[in-house]
């Protein structure tokens, strides 16, 4: 018995291969998904984006305005540009930007709300705010929801009381000279309340919402539940193409490597670009076959509506799987040995599939988490799919996916080329 | 007609010399073997003539033609050590491929695969996945493999290793075969016997450099001379004194490390013999057996590189 244990503790202490996945591996992993998921500080916090159009122009339109503007939870952007450059937002370029996926909500503020929340107060009765959202964020709404509430409460208290006093004297009479002095005196320092922002001045919670609200699925897709698969199916799709991709890269070179095949290969006339342009367009094939598949059993079992998205699906699926077989070449040109390959891009693979969005959508990660999700391969396979599925975009609004990865297979291929010279003239 | 030229072949990998100077020729239609110990500079050697590593000095040339050691002439076969077969296609099907990658198509791929499978005997399980195939069958696939494009010059490093001695012997009836076609074949082996048996010219290699080259006649009369090796089994062992009077005139008589072993090296074994069991008969000893043997590749082999472990 003691010494199995001293020739198994023998045989770890000289694997470095077996030490990193036995040690590092979980660490790794503990901290890529506690950042991911559970928050780092105001990392953390994620601040939702918001569009903001003000079609009222009134005081209480530009107080509830510098409200949002000022909450901490959100960004306001009131023109196109969210850095306050560009035209003001009107309701049609909102919607753009719900579409587009630029925000995930924008606010409308409508024509006739400042005038009916002075003179009717808490008792509302004027046009609705809509709340124009891309449901496939079911949380970004509620959220805006809930602090549009409070803001209403909190950034004009003076002329909700403005508007309760019209009431309390339409039905109750009107005020002695008395009673509306001392109320001349309080609505003021009512005011300086809500300006400073208004904490403990009115209970947000407090009371019903003195403005309507509407929230409208600017998405207006018909099939919701098979469109929302669709992101489902893109992001599983995607982590297990790159790790097929890199068990067929690996099977294709460094097991042809050992087993001599590789070494007959280049003695052929095909030399070491056409054994990896070879094997890029093997593997890219039949990546390409894989997503299809699942994308089918998406279609028989869910409803995911292929068929009438087929050209966009066609191309976000060839760039990615061109992009991931590439991918694969790198890793396995890398690598000196399969045990090598399998620990190195189960690390990449899974780091890659968190911060890209394939495990939880990029949307409801933190600003900060969601632009260094943009430095992986899956979050822009992902954002091209959900542009095709669910934004119902043209194929050449997916321009900027399609360069990426198409650079990205550039960039990999010519990485995986000048790696591969070590199996070349010593 | 030399087919293949190497002339004073160099190649250092770090500050290890590999080939420090290496000078042979293959002719024309000869099986020769290229013989040396562990890290000789064998392997780098039949690697530099496939164009798999750029000489640092020296020059090899095939067919009077200069290689540059950049990329593996169409005019060369490979056959390396390895089972480079793809495991899960058939036999047919590998050759298809190998095939296809060395410019063969259509008629000529058919014609091709037909011929090397009737050369190493695979034609009736031309249908089955190497997989199922024993190691012998493996081997000659791998060959037939390397020449399947029917080049004129061949390199194997060691292509018999692992097989049992009846597909041996078929893959070397299928070399001469291929020798006897015209096809030059230069071929790395461990197998000193084999080499001894079945090869035209013996090329030793040692510290990157050729020592001994020429036919078995020719490396003997360079190295260890033309004695035979006699071996006398004696019914009980002889004693120092007795040694002494069998040993006679007879240079390199003495008794092995069994007492009744006794070894003598003999110029002219039918002339010297019979007084050398006379000198044994009158010690009162009997002679059970006697074994006479000329000289080995083996012999030469160690002569020529000591009896120094290569790691």
């Amino acid at each position: 018995m003691g010494t199995l244990l001293w020739v198994g503790w023998t045989n770890l202490r000289r694997d470095r291969v077996a030490q990193m996945l036995t040690f590092l591996l979980p660490i790794v992993f503990f901290s890529i998904f506690a950042t991911v998921f559970g928050g780092q500080g105001d990392v953390a916090t994620a601040r939702i984006r918001i569009g903001v159009v003000d079609e009222d122009h009134s005081e209480v339109s530009a107080r509830l305005i510098e409200g949002l503007k000022n909450e901490k939870g959100l960004r306001a952007q009131t023109t196109a540009e969210g850095s306050g450059a560009g035209p003001l937002l009107d309701r049609s370029a909102a919607e753009r930007l719900v579409r587009a996926g630029d925000v995930p909500v924008a606010v409308v503020i409508p024509s006739g709300l400042g005038d009916a929340f002075s003179k009717n107060g808490f008792a509302g009765g004027g046009p609705a705010i809509e709340l124009l959202s891309d449901v496939s964020d079911r949380i970004a709404p509620q959220v805006v929801l809930g602090l549009l509430q409070k803001v209403a409460m909190t950034a004009a208290p003076d002329l909700l009381m403005q508007g309760g006093m019209h009431q309390f004297e339409k039905y109750a009479g009107a005020m002695t000279p008395q009673q509306k002095a001392a109320v001349d005196v309080w609505l003021p320092r009512l005011k300086a309340q809500g300006r400073s922002g208004g904490a403990g001045a009115v209970d947000g919670s407090a009371g019903t919402m003195p403005i309507g609200v509407q929230v409208v699925d600017v998405m207006r897709t018909d099939n919701r539940r098979g469109s929302l698969i669709s992101f489902y199916a893109a992001g599983i799709g995607v982590m297990f193409l790159l790790f097929s991709s890199v068990g067929g890269a690996g099977g294709a070179l460094l097991e042809e490597a050992e087993a001599g095949t590789l070494e007959r290969l280049l003695s052929t006339n095909i030399g070491m670009t056409g054994v990896l342009i070879g094997k890029w367009i093997l593997l890219a094939l039949i990546g390409c076959l894989q997503l299809t598949v699942m994308f089918l059993w998406g279609k028989i079992a869910f409803g995911l509506p292929l068929f009438s998205h087929l050209p966009g699906f066609a191309v976000m699926t060839v760039v990615t799987a061109s992009a991931a077989a590439a991918l694969g070449l790198v890793l396995a040109t890398l690598a000196r040995s399969r045990a090598q390959l399998s620990g190195f891009s189960t690390i990449l693979i899974l780091t890659m599939s968190a911060l890209g969005g394939s495990m939880f959508p990029r949307f409801l990660m933190s600003e900060t988490m969601q632009r260094f999700g943009l430095l992986t391969f899956n979050a822009w396979a992902l954002d091209g799919y959900l542009k095709v599925f669910w934004r119902q975009a043209a194929i050449w609004e997916l321009w900027p996916q399609v360069l990426v990865l198409v650079m990205l297979a550039a960039v990999f291929l010519t990485t995986a080329r000048l790696i591969a010279r070590r199996w070349e003239t010593a | 007609m030399n087919v293949l030229s190497i002339r004073d072949a160099r190649k250092n990998f770090g500050q290890t010399p590999a080939l420090n100077g290496a000078s042979f020729d293959l002719r024309q239609g000869e099986l020769l073997a290229l013989l040396g110990p562990n890290g000789a500079g064998k392997t780098t050697l039949i690697r530099a003539i496939a164009g798999r590593v750029r000489l640092d000095g020296g020059e090899i040339r095939l067919f009077d033609r200069v290689l540059d050691g950049r990329q593996t002439s169409r005019e060369l076969g490979i056959v390396p050590q390895e089972i480079a077969l793809y495991p899960l296609l058939t036999a047919r099907e590998n050759l298809q491929a190998f095939g296809g990658l060395y410019g063969l198509s259509g008629q000529q791929l058919s014609k091709n695969v037909d011929w090397a499978l009737e050369r190493i005997g695979l034609s009736d399980r031309a249908s089955e996945i190497v997989k199922q195939f024993s190691g012998g069958m493996r081997r000659r696939l791998n060959i037939a493999c390397g020449v399947l494009h029917q080049p004129r010059v061949v390199l194997l490093d060691e292509p018999t290793v692992g097989v049992d001695p009846q597909s041996r012997d078929r893959i070397y009836d299928m070399l001469a075969d291929l020798a006897a076609s015209g096809v030059s074949l230069l071929l790395t082996t461990h197998h000193l016997e084999e080499a001894e048996a079945r090869c035209s010219r013996t090329v030793i290699i040692d510290h990157g450099k050729v020592i001994a080259a020429g036919t078995m006649s020719e490396l003997v009369d360079q190295t260890v001379g033309r004695y035979r090796l006699v071996t006398l089994r004696l019914d009980a062992a002889l004693d120092a004194q007795s040694l002494l009077d069998v040993s006679g005139a007879s240079n390199g008589t003495g008794m092995d490390a069994d007492p009744r072993i006794v070894k003598a090296r003999l110029r002219d074994v039918a002339a010297e013999l019979p007084p050398l069991l006379e000198r044994i008969r009158t010690t009162g000893r009997a002679v059970d057996d006697v074994d006479v043997r000329g000289p080995s590749l083996q012999s030469v082999f160690i002569h020529l590189t000591g009896r120094e472990l290569r790691e």
